[in-house]
């Protein structure tokens, strides 16, 4: 029977080659292999993201008048609602946690060079895409917290020279952000992003499948026998299961006993409340625009924390073109000690943001 | 030599034909972009508004209120004074609010400091805030925008 059934959809669809492709898929074992885990701990969170965004859709609303309402009622009404929101909110973080460990792993082992510089350019993509996630899914509830975060962060944007207003007030639906923003951001959130992130991601799994795992530093000079590797299908795969149940189990733990709060509906007449913070992913960069003072020469401070952070991030996208060269040599030892200072910016600057 | 003549006016119409798909992506996306762009809802022109009675504000306290469509903070001083300001901080837009502790107006997204004539004193606001004038219609407190 199963043999007929595999006939049956080899004759039409050759299923056969791919088969024949995953038997012989391997996966270099070597120092540090513990690192090649984390992009499928990502990918295995947006799956969670994707489920648990399709369940609180069948409930949310999204108008100023009803969003927090919604909200509260899938918490308080709906059977197991705070755990969905609950799960949709913590994976998100943890998701943007394993894209992070996984873009700095990729980064000091230095698996961006030739052949994969456009994996490590369509990875950064969707890090930009996770973060715009985050900033646009944060505003939904309508809680006071998202709308001073957000009306911080569409402000940011509105200091880009020449085009800024105009995409901030694309972004807000309005001048201001108002109960016109919060549509703008659910179609975003629910619509335009996840479209551009499955096209990024597949781009992104297909260059991982066609070009292999990147192999460790020496290994080159390695001869062939004492290369270590271990099958794709079934030994990796079930290794990486075993991770997946792992953090499904640290995710509902969370989620469980850490609930997600709601917190106060937004009233645009009101203060700013004392300790408000964004999300910690854009903490880093929160904080330094506290830092920098309001004018330095002739330019308005918060321009040009923009435009550092800017230049930053380009500098960061074009790596695998800035550094060529092979593992070990000055340009790529520079090139990391750049990194580590990277980390260490932002691991100050966040710390910074939440002792200060 | 017909011919050559003949290949530079298909490859010249070519070119024509190719200018075209200017046209169409113009037709497909411009009603797209003006369709984003939000339509512009006209704004009463207020530029006084009565804020509430004396009872209403304590002392030492400052109270956020609407005007027009913006937010503006009415702060009662300890000699009884009123001040009024454009409560949107100049740096990223925030609400700010009014600390007695300090005796200034205070941003929590940034920490930026403005003293009690709108002047931004510390932190990273690059302008003071719009001050108001406060009147006092009996027991009514009004706020004027200064022309």
């Amino acid at each position: 029977m199963k043999e007929h059934l595999f006939q049956w959809i080899d004759q039409r669809f050759e299923i056969g080659a791919f088969i024949e492709f995953l038997k012989k898929k391997r996966v270099p074992h070597g120092k540090g292999w513990y690192w090649y885990y984390f992009g499928g701990v990502a990918l295995f969170l947006f799956i969670i993201q994707v489920v648990t965004g399709i369940l609180l859709l069948l409930y949310y609303k999204a108008s100023a008048d009803s969003a927090f309402e919604s909200i509260r009622f899938i918490m308080s009404q709906v059977e197991f609602g705070w755990l969905i929101r609950s799960l949709h909110t913590w994976s998100a973080n943890l998701m943007l946690l394993a894209i992070f460990i996984h873009m700095f792993s990729v980064f000091f082992l230095g698996a961006y060079k030739k052949p994969r510089e456009l994996t490590w350019v369509t990875g950064f993509f969707l890090l930009l895409l996770a973060m715009f996630f985050g900033f646009s899914g944060y505003l939904l509830p309508w809680n006071e917290l998202s709308y001073f975060a957000t009306k911080v962060g569409t402000d940011i944007i509105g200091v880009i020279p020449v085009v800024g207003k105009g995409v901030m007030t694309l972004l807000r639906g309005s001048e201001e952000v108002t109960g016109a923003t919060l549509p703008r951001f659910y179609g975003i959130h629910v619509a335009v992003l996840p479209i551009l992130f499955f096209i990024l991601l597949s781009a992104h799994l297909l260059f991982i499948q066609i070009q292999g795992m990147h192999e460790p530093k020496g290994w080159d000079k390695l001869s062939e026998e004492k290369k270590i590797y271990i099958p794709f299908f079934p030994n990796f795969i079930l290794r990486d299961l075993l991770l997946w149940l792992i953090v499904l189990n640290i995710l509902a733990f969370l989620a469980v006993f850490f609930p997600w709060e709601l917190g106060e509906k937004a009233n645009l007449f009101a203060s700013a409340p004392a300790g408000i913070k964004p999300e910690w992913y854009f903490m880093f960069m929160f904080e330094t625009l506290k830092f920098i003072p309001a004018k330095v020469w002739v330019i308005d401070g918060e321009l040009l924390g923009i435009l550092a952070f800017g230049i930053g991030g380009l500098v960061w996208l074009l790596i695998p073109f800035i550094d060529k060269t092979e593992e070990g040599t000055v340009r790529s030892r520079t090139v990391k000690i750049g990194g580590l200072f990277v980390v260490a910016f932002i691991v100050i600057m966040t710390a910074l943001g939440y002792l200060l | 030599m017909e011919i050559e003549s003949t290949h530079q006016r298909r490859s010249f119409l070519k070119w024509l034909m190719g200018l075209s798909i200017f046209g169409w992506l113009g037709t497909v996306f411009y009603p797209i972009a003006r369709f984003l762009i939000p339509p512009r809802i006209p704004e009463a022109n207020i530029s006084s508004i009565r804020v509430g009675t004396a009872k209403d504000f304590l002392v030492g306290t400052g109270t956020i209120f609407q005007f027009g469509r913006k937010p503006g903070i009415l702060i009662r001083l300890k000699n009884d004074d009123y001040k009024a300001f454009d409560a949107t901080c100049t740096h990223l837009s925030c609400i700010v609010q009014y600390r007695d502790d300090l005796n200034q107006i205070w941003c929590a997204c940034h920490n930026g400091r403005f003293d009690l004539s709108g002047r931004n004193v510390a932190g990273p606001p690059p302008r003071p805030l719009e001050e108001f004038d406060v009147n006092m219609k009996g027991d009514e407190v009004w706020v004027t925008k200064r022309t």
